[in-house]
């Protein structure tokens, strides 16, 4: 029960601003279409620099946390989620609000959000001490498999071609190798003045998670958002609540589903409140009203998004692997103010890493008491021209990188890169394996020299790294998430083909 | 040009421009020294290469079905986007100062792709005052709050 000794922290009343300010910031920014989770976080990271560790880590955690949740606003009054994660909260969500149960489907949403997040956390608080300690037993060579893991399982699950997931991940770890050797300070791969340093995280992440967005806003041209807010009618808080204690079942299985989907790396929220509908429905009496506007649609769906966010953060927290593209974004978060995650977090900057988590406990119980209040105005805000969005997003993603070490060299890596990836990611590829690859790369080549040497040492190369119950175990995992994927993706096309073939 | 997939074309210059980055950096990690310092990247270039061309490949049979590839037409609305967005970043930030360049550009990109009318005074003043207030707040975070020394250059 260590994390009680530092609740207090969070009711400091500069760490507590800050939690509101993320949280009712985050609401927004989650409710407003094309602003992932990823990218607020990413763009929020400049404006940590100034604060302590544990300061910087409420206000992202904030974020994340109430992104997730913002997102069914726009999901339920617009018809637009406003983020993948939120996809299954449209189907039953903006049915209830067009059947002028918005109020109800908003008030439904959030409850089951903060029911869902708030198992996730407690899951985060129990399971992450003691794997942190597990993790102590890791060597260089488990460190290496598992930051290979890392990019593989986000690689593979994260992308629609297995190929081009593991090739981003390639073009990621390649990115990580570039600046100075860190052991022979020889150059590498420094084919621009800009590369001298090597790449900054923090730029790449917000070239690679903002500047696609910018891109894909511009190329939609003239449009409006098209999209109408329902107008939402006052409706009791109380029946509310007697509404989500009636669907218990709904209520389980979204939070069961998406802490569990959020311990696996990079499966997401979107899968987490798809796969909770569908069981949801699979298991009710009722399953013909899903889709109707039925309550238990919305409780599954949020319930199972949000609970993954704590679980998610377990690996990072563990064994410093960013299990999603959000909490790679974390660690740049963590590695600015020197602080690397494991158990070095949790034995020498204990009140960092409990008052970020607790911040995310009660930030889970203000997400929901703000909800509702900002929920009208998020809905404005996601009506905003794309076109004021996109030249916001530039102006502070130019601003953002530039702030990271005053270099201009980082506004242009930032910008290089985004625009490169905005081009990659029409023909198949995604940030995300490319991202992780940039984070692990490091961890990944520090430990595979320093194993290199022990194996030279001792016995060999091929036994050091390939022997050994827990090497050959993260190694069947990594092949195992390859050929699942790979099943998936042909299986996949089998159907497709067939359904061609039928029209 | 079908507006779902990429076609064999593009996805063949896509993979291509691909491997033709992954042959040197392969290439580079095999022939620069000291090897030492290029052990990890000969790892990761090798399996990158092999990929790389796997793409090309599959690209070059028309194999390649994933991605949805660019339009003409969606290539022609984000260039003039894309475009002013990169003179502001690789020139007009330094060249003219930060906050001066950031005016100028969010104002441009605003114009450019707000589908609200033109061709009246109340839309262009409204499109100005945002421009003006986003600055301001802008300013507000990075000069004053966060104080960002950015470069300045002409006027702010």
């Amino acid at each position: 029960m260590e994390f009680l000794a530092y609740m207090g922290d969070v009711f400091i009343p500069f760490n507590f601003l800050l939690l509101l300010i993320g949280t009712i910031g985050g609401l927004i920014l989650g409710a407003t279409p094309g602003l992932s989770p990823t990218m607020a976080v990413a763009l929020l990271i400049p404006f940590t620099f100034q604060l302590e560790a544990a300061q910087g880590l409420i206000l992202l955690g904030a974020a994340y946390t109430s992104t997730v949740a913002g997102g069914a606003v726009s999901a339920i009054l617009l018809k637009i989620p406003g983020a993948p994660a939120n996809i299954a909260t449209t189907l039953d969500g903006h049915t209830m609000a067009k059947k002028g149960e918005g109020a109800k489907a908003l008030q439904l949403s959030f409850l089951s959000s903060a029911v869902g997040g708030i198992f996730g956390v407690l899951l985060l608080i129990f399971l992450t001490p003691v794997l942190a300690k597990w993790a102590l037993a890791f060597g260089p060579s488990h460190l290496f498999w598992l930051a290979i893991l890392g990019v593989t399982v986000i690689g593979t699950l994260d992308s629609s071609s297995v190929v081009k997931g593991l090739l981003s991940g390639c073009i990621g770890l390649w990115l990580s190798t570039i600046g100075f050797d860190d052991i022979m300070g020889a150059q590498r791969f420094i084919f621009h003045p800009a590369l001298g340093g090597g790449i900054n995280i923090i730029a790449a992440l917000i070239g690679l998670f903002a500047i696609p967005q910018v891109i894909s806003m511009f190329a939609k041209g003239r449009v409006d958002s098209g999209a109408e807010v329902i107008e939402v009618k006052k409706h009791p808080i109380g029946s509310a609540f007697r509404a989500l204690a009636s669907h218990p079942r709904a209520l389980g299985i979204g939070t069961a589903v998406g802490s569990v989907i959020g311990l696996i790396p990079g499966v997401g929220g979107q899968i987490a409140g798809l796969v909770a509908y569908d069981q949801s429905k699979k298991f009710s009496p009722e399953r013909d009203k899903f889709g109707t506007g039925h309550s238990e649609g919305v409780i599954a769906a949020e319930s199972a998004n949000n609970a993954m966010v704590g679980p998610s953060l377990v690996p990072l927290l563990t064994l410093s692997i960013p299990g999603s593209p959000t909490a790679a974004v974390l660690l740049g978060g963590l590695l600015i103010h020197g602080i690397f995650p494991g158990s070095d977090l949790f034995d020498n900057h204990p009140d960092v890493a409990w008052t970020f988590i607790n911040s995310m406990l009660i930030g889970q119980v203000l997400m929901c008491l703000f909800g509702l209040y900002v929920a009208g105005l998020a809905a404005r805000v996601a009506q905003v021209p794309q076109s004021v969005m996109a030249a916001i997003v530039l102006a502070l993603a130019v601003f953002g990188s530039y702030s990271v070490q005053s270099s201009m060299g980082d506004v242009y890596v930032m910008a290089a890169l985004g625009t490169g990836m905005y081009f990659l990611e029409r023909f198949g590829f995604s940030a995300a394996p490319l991202v992780l690859g940039l984070i692990l790369g490091p961890i990944a080549e520090a430990n595979f020299i320093q194993g290199s040497m022990i194996a030279t040492a001792t016995d060999g190369l091929a036994p050091y790294f390939l022997t050994g119950v827990l090497n050959l175990t993260l190694i069947v995992i990594v092949i195992a998430s390859i050929f699942y994927s790979v099943w998936m993706e042909l299986r996949a096309r089998r159907y497709t083909n067939k359904e061609e073939m039928m029209t | 040009m079908s507006t779902s997939t990429a076609s064999r074309l593009e996805h063949i210059i896509a993979s291509g421009l691909i491997a033709a980055v992954g042959v040197w950096v392969a290439y580079t990690s095999y022939t620069q020294a000291p090897a030492e310092a290029f052990v990890f990247p000969r790892l990761v270039s090798t399996v990158f290469v092999v990929l790389a061309l796997w793409t090309f490949g599959k690209a070059c049979l028309g194999w390649s079905k994933v991605g949805a590839g660019l339009s003409g037409s969606m290539f022609l609305r984000m260039l003039p986007g894309l475009v002013i967005a990169l003179i502001y970043i690789f020139w007009a930030a330094k060249g003219l100062g930060f906050y001066t360049a950031t005016t100028i550009a969010f104002f441009i990109l605003l114009s450019l792709y707000d589908p609200a009318s033109h061709g009246t005074i109340r839309t262009w003043i409204k499109r100005l005052l945002i421009t003006a207030c986003f600055m301001v707040v802008m300013y507000g975070l990075f000069a004053k709050l966060l104080k960002v020394y950015t470069p300045r250059e002409i006027f702010f």
